[in-house]
C-alpha cells in the first residue's frame, strides 16, 4: 500500500471506529446507568427494595458479561437485522456493541454508587427528600468522579470490541489490521493500526483521569 | 414535643435493640440519652424520624402521630425535624451553601427565597464566609456547624443530635455545643441528642435517659435526679468508691457550694469532720458536688440533721 493509500485508509478506519464507538457509547449510558441505578436500589433495604427484582437484574447482566463478545455478536445476529435492518456495516455493529457494554457498565455504575457513605444517603431521607431525589440529587452527584473512571474504561473497552467487529463487516480500525495485516502480511499497516489504537485508548483514557479528578471534591 | 411509647426495635436476625422504651421530651428542652455503644440509643434516635420503623410501640412528635403516616405525609413530617450527624454527611459535590439549600429545594421553596435563607443560616452558625467552599476544605467543627445549619433549614421545632460531637476534639466539641446551646435558647429549638460522653450532658442538658441494653434506666430532669438518693447520674458524674464503706457519709450539694457547710459542722456541733473523697462539677454553669465524709463525735446525728435542712442529699452508708 503506498503511503497516500494507507493514509486515507487509516482515516477512514479511524472514521469507522469513532462512529461505532461513540454511537455505542451513547446508547450504553441511556441504558447501562438506569439499570447501574436499579441494581443498587432493589437490593434488599434500598431505596427501592425489591430483591425480586435485583435477583432477575443481576442474572440477566452475569449472562449478558459472561458471554464472549464474538459470540454475543454471532448469537445477536438476528436481532440486530430486526433493529437496524442489516447485519453488516458500522450502524449494525453498534447494536451487539451496545447490548456487550450496558451490562459491563452497569456493573461499574452500581459500583461507583455503592461508594457513596450511607449515612449521606440517610442524612437526605431523614431531611425528607423523595426517592427520585435521592438518586438524582445525591447518589449521581456524589458518584460522578466513580461513574466517569467507570465511562472512561467503558469506551476503552468499547474500541477493543469495536475491532472485533470487522470480523462482521463492521469496519474500523481492527478490520483494518486484520485484512491487511493478518490476511495479506502487510505488517506495515498492522503496526502502524496498532499505534494509533493505542494512542487513542492512551488519549481517552487520560481525559478520563483528568476529568474525574476535575470533578472530584472529595 | 417528643413522645416514645412503649417502643420495641426488634431486628430480624432477632436482636433486641430497643426493649420497651417510654421517653417524654418536654418543648424546649435539650434532653440527653447517654449509653455505652450497643445500648440502642443511635436505633432510638432513628425511630423518632423513622428512619428505623419500630417494631411495636408509637412516636409522636410535635402533637403528630408519625407511625401511621403514609410516605408523602411522612416526608413533610421531616422536613420539621432537624437532624445532625457524627459524621456530618454533608454532599461532598455540593458547597457549603449548596449543602444548606439541599432542604430547601426538597420542601419545594423558590430559588430566591432559598438563597436569603442559606445565607441567613450561615450567618446564625458563624460560617457566612464559607458559602462557596467544597465539605473536603473545611475542619471537623466546621463541618459540624454546615450540618446544623442544613438541619435548620426547615425551620423545624426539634433537632436529633445523633453523636454529634463524637469525632470531635475537646476544643471544637466545646464550641459545637454551645451552639447548640444558644440555639436551643434563642430559637427555643427542642433537641434531643444520644451520646456517649458524660461531659456532654454535663455541659447543655436539661434532662437525661441513661439507656442500658435497650432499656431506659433512670431518667429525668438532671436537678430532680441530682436530689434522688442512689441516683446512677449521681454516681456516674461523681465516681467515688461503691459501695461507701460502713459508717460513711456521701452529701451531694447543688448551688449550696459557696455556704461553708463543712466547718459549720465543726464548730457548731463538736464533731470531726474526715473528708475521705469527692469532686466538684459544673452542671450547667451550675457548681454540684459530692463529698465522702466520715463524722465522729456525740454532735454527729444532730450534724447530719443540720446538713439535711440546709437542703443537700444526705446518704449515710449503714
Amino acid at each position: 500500500m503506498s503511503g497516500e493509500e494507507l493514509v486515507s485508509a487509516l482515516l477512514e478506519a479511524t472514521g469507522e471506529t469513532a462512529q461505532m464507538v461513540v454511537w455505542s457509547t451513547l446508547l450504553t449510558v441511556l441504558f447501562g446507568l438506569p439499570l447501574g441505578v436499579l441494581l443498587v436500589t432493589t437490593e434488599r433495604g434500598g431505596l427501592t427494595s425489591a430483591p425480586p427484582v435485583k435477583a432477575v437484574l443481576g442474572a440477566v447482566v452475569n449472562v449478558g458479561r459472561s458471554l464472549p463478545f464474538i459470540v454475543l455478536m454471532v448469537a445477536i445476529l438476528p436481532f440486530t437485522r430486526l433493529v437496524t435492518g442489516t447485519t453488516i456495516g458500522t450502524v449494525a455493529a453498534v447494536v451487539p456493541l451496545t447490548l456487550g457494554a450496558v451490562p459491563f457498565f452497569a456493573r461499574l455504575v452500581e459500583t461507583a454508587l455503592r461508594g457513596v457513605d450511607r449515612g449521606v444517603v440517610e442524612a437526605a431521607q431523614a431531611i425528607g427528600a423523595g426517592r427520585t431525589r435521592i438518586v438524582a440529587r445525591v447518589l449521581l452527584p456524589e458518584s460522578v468522579p466513580g461513574l466517569v473512571a467507570g465511562l472512561t474504561v467503558t469506551i476503552v473497552a468499547l474500541i477493543g470490541y469495536s475491532a472485533m467487529a470487522g470480523a462482521i463487516g463492521g469496519g474500523g480500525l481492527g478490520d483494518l489490521a486484520v485484512r491487511y495485516g493478518y490476511q495479506r502480511f502487510d505488517t506495515a499497516v498492522m503496526i502502524i493500526t496498532v499505534v494509533v489504537l493505542i494512542v487513542i485508548v492512551q488519549v481517552i483514557q487520560s481525559l478520563g483521569d483528568l476529568v474525574a479528578r476535575r470533578l472530584s471534591h472529595r | 414535643m417528643i413522645k416514645l411509647t412503649d417502643l420495641r426495635k426488634v431486628y430480624e436476625n432477632g436482636v433486641v435493640a430497643i426493649d420497651g422504651v417510654d421517653l417524654g421530651v418536654a418543648e424546649g428542652e435539650i434532653f440527653g440519652v447517654l449509653g455505652q455503644s450497643g445500648a440502642g440509643k443511635s436505633t432510638l434516635l432513628r425511630c423518632v424520624n423513622l428512619l428505623e420503623r419500630p417494631t411495636s410501640g408509637t412516636v409522636q412528635v410535635d402533637g403528630q402521630e408519625l407511625s401511621g403516616l403514609g410516605r408523602a405525609d411522612l416526608r413533610r413530617a421531616r422536613q420539621r425535624i432537624g437532624m445532625i450527624h457524627q459524621h456530618f454527611a454533608l454532599l461532598s459535590s455540593r458547597t457549603v451553601a449548596g449543602n444548606v439549600a439541599f432542604p430547601l429545594e426538597a420542601a419545594g421553596v423558590p430559588r430566591a427565597e432559598r438563597a436569603a435563607r442559606v445565607a441567613e443560616l450561615l450567618e446564625l452558625v458563624g460560617l457566612a464566609d464559607k458559602a462557596g467552599v467544597h465539605p473536603a476544605q473545611l475542619s471537623g467543627g466546621q463541618k459540624q456547624r454546615v450540618g446544623i445549619a442544613r438541619a435548620l433549614a426547615g425551620r423545624p421545632s426539634v433537632l436529633l443530635s445523633d453523636e454529634a460531637t463524637s469525632a470531635l476534639d475537646p476544643a471544637t466539641t466545646q464550641s459545637i455545643l454551645a451552639l447548640l446551646k444558644r440555639l436551643n435558647r434563642e430559637l427555643g429549638l427542642t433537641i434531643l441528642l444520644i451520646t456517649h460522653e458524660m461531659h456532654v450532658v454535663k455541659s447543655i442538658c436539661d434532662s437525661v435517659a441513661i439507656m442500658s441494653e435497650g432499656r431506659i434506666e433512670e431518667a429525668g430532669r438532671i436537678s430532680d435526679l441530682i436530689a434522688t438518693p442512689g441516683a446512677r447520674l449521681t454516681r456516674e458524674i461523681f465516681p467515688l468508691p461503691e459501695p461507701a464503706p460502713a459508717g460513711t457519709v456521701t452529701v451531694t450539694f447543688a448551688g449550696q457550694a459557696d455556704e461553708p457547710v463543712m466547718s459549720a459542722l465543726v464548730r457548731k456541733f463538736d464533731v470531726d469532720v474526715n473528708i475521705l473523697g469527692g469532686s466538684l462539677e459544673e452542671l450547667q454553669g451550675a457548681p454540684v458536688g459530692r463529698l465522702r465524709i466520715r463524722l465522729d463525735g456525740k454532735g454527729a446525728a444532730d450534724a447530719l440533721a443540720y446538713v439535711r435542712e440546709r437542703g443537700l442529699l444526705v446518704e449515710v452508708a449503714a
